[in-house]
């Protein structure tokens, strides 16, 4: 069976079966490429850019790449790493990311990210946001300062939850995530606090009430392990996908 | 001929002092460093008049009037400043009043609310002029260099001194990356 499809990142095979994304195959043969919009559970939703790669000289998605046999795909290169850099100022200087006041600080996607691409400051003007948080529902708050506009929480609440309880609005600069029950406000939606969509949020805006400091700064999620590692092990992996 | 000395001014404006501490919180490193490096104006001598310095280490935002000019001169006279600490990069603690109106701010604390000014916003030309909003000192001066962090660790200050004593670009490692 000399058959297995493949393709190379950064130079070494990686089997993949067809219908698998770049980032599904390169995550289930053990090889990271960083992203923050792409879970492995929801369809994705290419909107982040942190999983560009270079693919045959083009740049792409991974995540909205499908694998094809022969394929070239450079990931781990500086030009790569300095233009993902630049994503994650943006995102940091867009919304207010002070981690030192968020409960998500050790538990977060972007924030780890900042720490694996070297991020020091966030390089752009600051925009100070001013957005309303939202803290009508009795187990959930909502901070919508800090949405990074990935639409993990709209997609696991529509696909998994079935629910359909937020959804992004406005366009441009002004687009942001809102909540759909007719008051706007998130005590009158059916979200349950065991929800996929609130288990989801890579930052800090959908937080569990009640459990802020449970675990202390120091040994969270991403304080006990890189994210790169986490990402790895929370990737499916069938069996043609073990082999690195 | 005797090794010249490094010769390093801090600051803090809108900051805590925890970076300060931070730095002392190298511990017997510092005995390692003394011989390499002088302190000029800090907080650590009580030297009011800066010199011109090799290094500049800024912790805190920039949130009134006195921080622009003291930043200002530090940027001036220090041949590499860096941002220390979350407050000096993103504003901080003090900049989550930026989405406030500094006069509603000032109106709310010393009008509306009971105090001991009896109803007078204060001031005395000594006291510098709040800013319209806390800003982080990258958006103020050219800063060559950041510490992250909520302090950042004593291991990263040890990491910058010990860098530029032995002549070396600094670099943070990976691990000594933290925003909290």
């Amino acid at each position: 069976m000399n058959t297995r499809l493949s393709f190379l990142l950064d130079g070494a095979e990686v089997p993949f079966t067809p219908g698998q994304s770049v980032i599904q195959a390169a995550l289930a043969a053990g090889r990271y490429i960083p992203h923050l919009c792409y879970h492995p559970e929801f369809t994705p939703h290419g909107s982040c850019k942190l999983c560009t790669v270079r693919a045959d000289g083009r740049p792409a998605a991974a995540c909205t790449l499908p694998a094809r046999a022969g394929l070239q795909v450079d990931s781990e290169t500086e030009e790569l790493r300095a233009l993902r850099r630049t994503l994650v100022q943006m995102l940091f200087a867009e919304g207010n990311h002070f981690c030192p006041s968020c409960e998500k600080s050790g538990n977060c996607v972007l924030q780890s990210l900042g720490y694996d691409l070297e991020v020091h400051t966030a390089g752009f003007r600051h925009f100070f946001l001013d957005r309303p948080v939202d803290a009508s529902h009795p187990d959930i708050l909502l901070d919508f300062n800090r949405c990074v506009l990935c639409r993990l929480c709209v997609r696991a609440s529509e696909e998994v939850d079935g629910k359909g309880v937020f959804y992004l609005g406005g366009r441009g600069v002004q687009r942001r995530l809102l909540v759909s029950s007719e008051s706007g406000r998130l005590a009158d939606t059916d979200i349950a606090v065991t929800d996929k969509a609130v288990e989801v949020c890579p930052v800090g805006v959908i937080l569990r009430k009640h459990v802020g400091f449970a675990v202390p700064i120091g040994r969270r999620r991403y304080d006990v392990k890189p994210l790169r590692e986490r990402a790895l092990e929370d990737a499916p992996r069938g069996e043609e996908g073990t082999h690195g | 001929m005797a090794e010249r000395r490094l010769r390093v001014a801090t600051a803090s404006l809108a900051g805590c002092f925890g970076c300060h501490m931070s730095l002392l919180d190298m511990d017997a490193r510092l005995l390692e460093l003394l011989p390499h490096i002088e302190f000029d104006r800090s907080p650590f001598t009580d030297i009011k008049q800066l010199s011109p310095c090799d290094l500049g280490l800024i912790e805190g935002g920039v949130c009134n009037a006195e921080n622009v000019e003291v930043l200002l001169e530090y940027r001036r006279k220090c041949r590499i400043l860096v941002a220390v600490g979350a407050c000096a990069i993103t504003g901080g603690l003090p900049a989550q009043r930026n989405h406030l109106d500094i006069g509603a701010c000032l109106q709310e604390v010393y009008l509306t609310e009971p105090g001991t000014t009896h109803g007078l916003i204060p001031n005395d030309p000594e006291l510098p002029l709040p800013l319209d909003k806390v800003y982080p000192i990258q958006e103020v001066v050219r800063v060559d260099y950041f510490l992250p962090g909520c302090p950042p660790p004593a291991e990263a200050f040890w990491r910058l001194l010990s860098d530029l004593v032995a002549g070396r670009t600094p670099h943070l490692p990976r691990e000594l990356i933290r925003y909290d």
